[in-house]
């Protein structure tokens, strides 16, 4: 398959771009031509690769869910343990290619958007690492959800400003954020977290996450003897998604399975599944599927997990879905949360609920296929923030 | 001829500067802007912009957040922003009117669809925040085609040939943001914004608007002296804020606004 995407401007065939007001894009500019210099440059990745290995643990395993497998009764499960990560999830990969970058450009500053804190934490322990101010905005909702992690921001050093505009989730996290960009772009350094937003961001994010895809690609071979039948994993922004997917569009015999957040059920509007039930727009500075009323204004959203609570999606699987190359289906808060169930009763593993989605999905598929087949999951955080959403959803106190 | 090259004509004959209020339509009420428009006229606008609220304004201060949350909760749409402009047309043939908002509920509305609307409506211009120049070729060209303006903005950070794009693309004025920051933010570098107004209009070749954190009459006079309009948002809309009838919105926006206008055209007279 011929492919090579974004373009030149930041174009994913009719998504991505750079649709922000004008005091941002000089900005958008040098930032995407410091990335540039960088990607060429090999002291930058080599420096990326020794902290992967060093700093955050890389290569993350692969491990043959044999009992839950067994359970299920169908294909074999793998899954790609971003959840043992420092800082237990994916989102550290980006953030220490983009807090490099920061450093290269002489930016002392960093800020972040955060849902579930996943990102936020991220951010905040490379801006420690760096010895880089950090800021990070969190929606309101968000910080009532994600108490654990806002007080792992904070040990870390980086200040936690709740945001109250909006429905006071994710996007309006982001919202705040470019505002913050818009006014201190001198000094500042906008780590964002997802292959959402303006370029080069889409793209970048992508790179810097598709370490998890390219490991992947060696592992499975070694495990297996051959590629996987199906990669699937769960899509909010889709930054852990692409980040698996990315290496494998060229191996045209794996399908790609992208998870989104059907929350309470489509049907019932409280969801956060854009690319099976939206439509295309334009919001946070780029062209994607959205979920928007009849008149264009973004919809709230709903999900189980706070990092799924999204109302687009990046731009590359708006491509991805169009031409087919990837399928993007939902799963219920209940899936998510018996999957959640099943892996630590089964495996010993307690998952993020945002991971449990494409594990739900797994789940739903394995009992269908020959044993034979091997499905495997981006395992892309671990649960421990998401104790408290759990117990309060099983009627527990703790 | 559009509305927007002659009001800026009339004025440059005069020797007077423009005074652009930015209301957010539907803000406090969807009745108080029916009766704010003409009454913005009477205070002495010669232009107004008319926000058209969106759910995400990432460019905006919270004072306009807050305005078009306020707005969209008592259901102001885009088909209703025509409405207001339609029925302000029908008592006033010649204020300018420009739309100033986001991209997403134009294209919900679809672009050639919304072109039409704005042109039947009397709308003059249209500023688009988060479509840039390298983003609005079709849809500058569909302005252009139905004789409005597409109105851009630079900023502080703007590299000059971006002042080249937007006079091949734009029209009517140049919308200057006087600070990299969002709409209605405090510091405002006045001798920096008067430094860079000379070259933006011989660039473009577009009269120059300032706009962003100009708060008062001084600073509005201060900018009026170089530029070629002030626009005036953010501390209108705050002014504006608990009126409980549109009589009373609009006492409040006439009481705001023509010191403004005063200044104005004392500080150039002087």
């Amino acid at each position: 398959m011929e492919y090579h995407y974004p373009d030149a401007r930041g174009h994913f065939g009719p998504y991505g771009g750079v649709y922000v007001a004008e005091t941002l894009v000089p900005a958008l500019e040098a930032l995407a031509q410091a990335y540039e210099d960088a990607k060429r440059d090999a002291s930058f990745r080599a420096e990326f690769d020794y902290e992967l290995e060093h700093y955050v643990g890389r290569p993350s395993p692969i491990y043959h869910a044999k009992r839950w497998s067994e359970v299920l009764g169908g294909a074999q499960i793998y899954l790609k343990r971003e959840d043992l990560n420092h800082t237990g999830a994916h989102k550290i990969n980006n953030c220490i290619g983009q807090a490099l970058l920061a450093r290269r450009m002489g930016k002392p500053r960093v800020i972040a958007e955060t849902g579930a804190g996943q990102h936020g934490v991220a951010t905040a322990t490379v801006a420690a690492r760096y010895g880089m101010r950090c800021v990070v905005y969190m929606g309101e909702e968000d910080v009532r959800r994600q108490a654990a992690n806002v007080y792992r921001m904070k040990l870390l050093g980086a200040e936690v400003v709740p945001v109250s505009s909006g429905s006071r989730t994710l996007k309006d996290a982001l919202n705040e954020a470019m505002r913050d960009w818009v006014t201190n772009v001198h000094d500042t350094f906008y780590i964002l977290g997802t292959v959402a937003g303006p370029h080069p961001y889409p793209e970048m994010v992508r790179d810097f996450q598709s370490v998890i895809g390219k490991e992947c690609l060696w592992q499975m071979p070694q495990l297996v003897g051959r590629q996987p039948d199906y990669v699937i994993a769960c899509v909010g922004g889709g930054s852990n998604a692409i980040g698996i997917f990315y290496p494998y569009l060229e191996h045209e015999s794996v399908r790609l399975i992208g998870v989104e957040a059907a929350g309470e059920g489509i049907g019932t509007g409280r969801h956060a599944a854009t690319l099976v039930a939206g439509r295309p727009g334009v919001l946070h500075g780029n062209r994607t599927y959205l979920l928007q009323d009849e008149h264009g204004q973004i919809r709230e959203t709903h999900s189980i997990s706070a990092g799924l609570d999204y109302p687009g999606v990046g731009p590359e699987h708006a491509l991805l879905k169009d031409l087919g190359r990837a399928e993007y289906v939902a799963v219920t808060d209940d899936e998510a949360l018996a999957a959640f169930h099943a892996l630590c009763r089964y495996e010993g593993i307690i998952p993020a609920l945002e991971s449990s989605h494409a594990l739900a999905y797994a789940a739903k598929l394995a009992p269908s296929l020959p044993r034979e087949t091997v499905l495997l999951v981006n395992l892309s955080g671990r649960g421990d923030k998401d104790m408290h959403t759990v117990a309060e959803r099983s009627g527990i106190r703790w | 001829m559009n509305r927007i090259d002659r009001t800026f004509a009339r004025l440059r004959t005069q020797g007077r500067k423009a005074l652009i209020p930015f209301v957010t339509a539907g803000f406090p009420s969807v009745a108080a802007t029916q009766a704010l428009l003409p009454a913005l006229v009477r205070a002495g606008a010669d232009l107004i912009e008319l926000g058209v609220p969106f759910s995400d304004p990432m460019a905006d201060g919270p004072t306009i957040q807050h305005a078009s949350e306020r707005a969209l909760a008592q259901g102001m749409t885009l088909a209703q922003v025509f409405d207001v402009v339609r029925d302000f047309r029908r008592t006033d043939a010649d204020t300018p009117v420009v739309l100033m908002g986001y991209a997403n509920p134009i294209e919900a509305m679809g672009e050639e669809r919304f072109v039409q609307a704005a042109r039947d409506a009397g709308v003059d211009g249209v500023l688009t925040v988060d479509y840039p120049p390298q983003e609005a070729e079709s849809f500058a060209a569909r302005l252009r085609a139905a004789g409005l303006h597409p109105i851009f903005l630079l900023a502080p950070t703007s590299k000059p040939e971006r002042a080249d794009e937007v006079a091949r693309l734009g029209g009517g004025y140049v919308y200057y943001v006087s600070l990299t920051g969002v709409t209605g933010a405090g510091s405002l570098d006045v001798a920096a914004v008067l430094a860079r107004i000379p070259a933006l209009r011989e660039h473009t070749g577009l009269p120059v608007a300032v706009g962003f954190g100009i708060r008062d009459a001084r600073t509005a006079a201060e900018i009026g002296a170089v530029a070629d309009a002030v626009v005036i948002g953010s501390r209108l809309l705050e002014a504006l804020e608990g009126a409980e009838d549109p009589a009373e919105a609009c006492w409040r926006a006439e009481e705001f606004l023509c010191p403004i206008r005063r200044a104005l055209d004392e500080g150039v007279a002087q």
